[in-house]
């Protein structure tokens, strides 16, 4: 009996000391993401962020993460329960999740939470986005140069600045290349849902583009594409798998750098808050291999990448015209980061009308 | 061979109660193998999943306000269910009340008072009896089925609503993201607990659960409500009328699912989004028949299933399993309250000759 007792007893506290040094040892970074980590676009390419993250740091930190968290009440207490089971470091990864990331960290003030995409700080939220028109300016030059019509299909998700500002990148791009070219807008009214988006590109195709774009999450316009024999531009992930003779190039997101980066700073305890805004340069975004175009088209777009790398071009800038033919900026002014954060209007050669 | 229910002659009442919770038992039994099966510790999968929820405080209030809405539309649907009338649309009912509920906040945002919040909950309640009264009146008036009306208009209202927040009713100051303003402090139901994030939504159906329970057991009206229920023609000679009982079935439940809605709105999401329930007026068809259509089983019932939805979180973080996780057990424990309800009630009678020109009676 006593050495049963004994036993029991020693078993507890090497159970104990076991995860007692554990939980000391390792810094928890969490993850929330609005869709399923293998969806081949968005939330993919945060969690291959995720992945290179432990790759890196991980003697030092473990990862976890909740998947298909819808955005309102359950976002909230899926936070919550990460913030609870003693997460640090949360990352929430949609823009939906704003409101819900600052109302669990005014619970949590101890908890640092970083939120994609959105613009509402707090002493322990920072927030977090790419700039994606930069490739977005590159697909519109590539787009303007493949063109046999001179017009691009873009499927766009909700008429957010994100969203404008994207769709008004690209435009800018092709006419830089083609002053005539024109793109038309389909709102699928979704980041994530293969069925619409499918129906959005052969819509589009039908009205006679002959380039297609998208600003969702799926590959399903690239399939389309591929089935329709027209090129296409993959977004978030490569999508070069869904159309191997399709794909242009494709903006992908590569968090990576930037999980690296901000968790370093929290172990270092050097996190504060911030509201970071990193491009190609930065590595946070990198285009996709240049595939199925001539080797000219390919050159121009490699020098355009490293102009933008280099600062020596910046797509926003003058002269423009918005859509309606008024005057936005003048000839060599290049437009300020808030403009962009808030865009809600078209630039010319955009043949769609602003859901308003 | 073949396989033939045959009805049984008397349906054991030791059965008919334990019935859910042997159903229950199964369910866990047959999630535990499928943990097996995917390689993971089934007694640490279902600790995570069934006991880690209700071992925080916290934890407790989220349950709380997920079950809310559960348990509101279930006992609505009990009455339904009882009179014989099969209102599956209640999550139109829920989506239409939300909508009337949030008018005051999102077009008379500017308006502010002590009175704001009531009227909500009543605009609530009758944005979901008017919406209920479509299929009523087609029942009673036109003879139509309502199974199915019901269940077309829960499309029709999730449509309004997806129109109604990307076009008339989207927030100004939104980025021209698809939701309405968010609700003033006098447009939010309160927490009813300082300890989490439990709103009044949760009293609500708490009381309308006591409510239907005493009327079901010690009124006419419940009298009324289980003979027309059981037996319309035992009814008609009581002096009961199956049309008045169309309208009030399907209005006291519509009522119900639309308080329901305002109540979800209003303490747990303070705005309209294009998508305000993750299907909680269908999961509450489950509850209700979970809860054997008893009112304060349905309170247990609507507990149970909103533990899946928080237990496939927590599997998810401590064991590593995906959140569709969730969607077995609901579904299995929707399959074994039905099979078990079958059987209690139908006898498996394996059929060897050939011919089959027996008696069918009892087969379905």
């Amino acid at each position: 009996m006593k050495k049963l007792l004994l036993a029991l007893a020693s078993t507890a506290a090497a159970i104990g000391f076991a995860t007692g040094a554990s939980a000391q040892e390792k810094a928890k970074i969490c993850f929330v993401y609005v869709g399923s980590k293998t969806d081949g676009g968005w939330t993919q390419a945060h969690d291959i962020g995720r992945q290179a993250l432990e790759k890196q740091l991980g003697d030092k930190v473990e990862t976890q993460f909740l998947e298909n968290v819808p955005e309102g009440p359950d976002a909230e207490r899926a936070i919550e329960r990460l913030a609870r089971s003693g997460c640090g470091l949360i990352f929430t990864t949609s823009f939906g999740f704003m409101d819900a990331t600052i109302k669990i960290a005014q619970k949590f003030p101890d908890v640092k939470f970083e939120h994609a995409t959105g613009y509402k700080t707090a002493p322990n939220v920072a927030t977090y986005n790419s700039r994606f028109y930069e490739g977005r300016y590159i697909q519109g030059q590539i787009a303007a140069k493949m063109s046999q019509k001179g017009v691009a299909g873009y499927i766009a998700s909700f008429p957010i600045p994100e969203v404008v500002m994207g769709i008004n990148s690209f435009v800018i791009g092709a006419r830089s290349v083609n002053p005539d070219f024109k793109i038309k807008v389909v709102w699928a009214n979704t980041w994530f849902d293969p069925g619409k988006e499918a129906d959005a590109a052969k819509a589009l195709v039908d009205q006679g583009v002959d380039i297609l774009t998208q600003h969702t999450d799926t590959t399903a316009p690239m399939q389309v594409a591929a089935e329709r024999g027209i090129k296409a531009f993959g977004q978030a992930s490569d999508m070069i798998a869904a159309g191997p003779n399709t794909q242009l190039t494709a903006i992908v997101d590569t968090w990576g750098a930037y999980y690296v980066k901000r968790t370093q700073a929290f172990l270092d305890g050097k996190w504060e808050t911030t509201s970071s805004w990193d491009g190609l340069k930065d590595g946070i975004l990198t285009m996709a291999p240049y595939t199925n175009m001539p080797d000219d088209v390919k050159k121009m777009a490699e020098e355009t990448e490293a102009k933008i790398k280099s600062g020596e071009l910046k797509p926003f800038t003058g002269p423009l015209k918005k859509q309606d033919g008024s005057e936005w900026l003048a000839a060599g002014v290049s437009s300020d980061d808030g403009t962009l954060l808030g865009m809600n209007f078209y630039v010319e050669g955009v043949d769609d009308q602003l859901p308003k | 061979m073949r396989i033939e229910l045959e009805k049984r002659a008397k349906v054991s009442t030791l059965f008919s109660v334990l019935s859910p919770f042997i159903a229950f038992l199964l369910t866990i039994v047959f999630g535990g193998i499928m943990f097996a099966l995917l390689g993971k510790n089934p007694v640490a999968a279902l600790y995570s999943f069934f006991v880690e929820p209700l071992s925080e405080v916290w934890s407790l209030h989220e349950l709380a306000i997920k079950a809310a809405p559960l348990i509101m539309i279930g006992v609505g649907l009990s009455v339904c269910f009882r009179s014989n009338n099969w209102n599956i649309g209640a999550e139109g009912q829920f989506i239409m009340g939300a909508i009337a509920g949030s008018i005051l906040p999102v077009v008379f945002y500017d308006w502010q008072s002590p009175l704001v919040l009531p009227l909500m909950m009543l605009m609530g309640m009758l944005g979901g009896a008017l919406f209920a009264a479509i299929p009523a009146f087609l029942k009673a008036h036109m003879n139509t089925n309502e199974i199915l009306t019901s269940l077309m208009l829960v499309y029709v209202a999730q449509l309004f609503l997806d129109w109604l927040v990307r076009g008339p009713w989207r927030n100004p100051g939104g980025m021209n993201f698809p939701e309405t303003r968010t609700f003033a402090v006098d447009a939010i139901l309160p927490e009813m607990i300082a300890s989490g994030r439990t709103h009044w939504g949760f009293a609500f159906a708490i009381i309308a659960a006591v409510l239907v329970w005493f009327m079901m057991r010690y009124t006419l009206k419940g009298f009324e409500i289980s003979v027309l229920g059981q037996s319309e023609r035992a009814g008609r000679f009581a002096g009961f009328s199956s049309r008045r009982m169309i309208w009030f079935s399907m209005l006291l439940s519509g009522a119900f699912a639309g308080l329901a809605g305002i109540s979800e709105v209003s303490g747990a999401i303070q705005q309209l989004r294009p998508v305000i329930s993750p299907g909680y007026g269908f999961t509450a068809i489950i509850v209700a028949f979970l809860g054997r259509l008893n009112p304060l089983g349905i309170v247990a019932a609507g507990l149970v299933l909103a533990l899946t939805y928080l237990g496939g979180e927590a599997a998810q973080l401590s064991i590593g399993v995906s959140e569709k996780v969730t969607r077995v057990f609901q579904g299995l424990l929707l399959f074994f309250v039905l099979s078990c309800d079958t059987l209690i009630h139908y006898r498996i009678k394996l059929v060897f000759e050939r011919l089959a020109a027996t008696s069918t009676e009892g087969s379905r």
